[in-house]
């Protein structure tokens, strides 16, 4: 691990940082539910991003698992809470 | 322990890594400051396609240089993500007419089933 790599994980960390606290002011104003569900969907990504990085940064390979689930998670809560606000209810 | 990979492997990584931090960037600030809901929904295609493809990219050549061989199984994520985010885009898209229409708003196109619709 070269200080330029380290250097480019740290930013990238950062990026995603400085992006959940810009969708956050979004979760939190967000007018509508619609743009409430967004917001969560972006920030479950945003996670993902972060762990995937911290993965290269530590050299360990046994992350993508991880993010493979955080990907599943966020599409599940999403999916059920669009359809929960289309519908009034998950399963029918 | 760590395998050392070569300069050009670290400059590829680094790159990627740093455009994706970009382009995530770009896409929250599209989400923030967009004014409709509609507008709103598209710039999370950024983060969802080129901010996770450039980071899924970055760790498969890192590994793979490392570990000697190719390793893609990182591609399962750019592939699930690329089945599960139209799912969720349609949904909330179907969840933003549903309740544009049954607020009453003018411009709002009819629902393609039932009865005509009649002006």
């Amino acid at each position: 691990m070269s200080g330029m790599l380290a250097a480019a994980t740290v930013f990238a960390i950062g990026c995603y940082a400085m992006a959940s606290v810009l969708v956050l002011v979004r979760l939190v104003r967000g007018p509508r539910a619609q743009d409430r569900v967004l917001a969560l969907d972006l920030l479950y990504v945003h996670s993902m991003l972060v762990i995937l990085v911290l993965g290269i940064r530590t050299g360990s390979d046994a992350n993508f698992e991880a993010a493979l689930l955080i990907a599943l998670l966020g599409f599940v809560s999403s999916a059920a809470l669009a359809k929960f606000i289309l519908r009034g209810e998950v399963i029918e | 322990m760590t395998a050392s990979v070569p300069v050009w492997v670290e400059v590829v990584v680094s790159v990627l890594l740093v455009l994706s931090g970009l382009f995530v960037v770009v896409s929250a600030a599209g989400v923030l400051w967009l004014q409709d809901f509609f507008l709103r929904m598209h710039p999370p295609a950024l983060a969802y396609t080129f901010g996770s493809w450039c980071v899924t990219l970055a760790g498969i050549l890192y590994f793979s240089m490392r570990e000697g061989r190719l390793l893609l199984y990182p591609w399962l994520i750019i592939i699930m993500l690329s089945i599960t985010v139209p799912v969720t885009t349609l949904l909330l898209a179907r969840v933003a007419l549903f309740r544009r229409r049954s607020a009453g708003v003018a411009d709002t196109p009819p629902p393609l089933t039932g009865p005509p619709h009649v002006p």
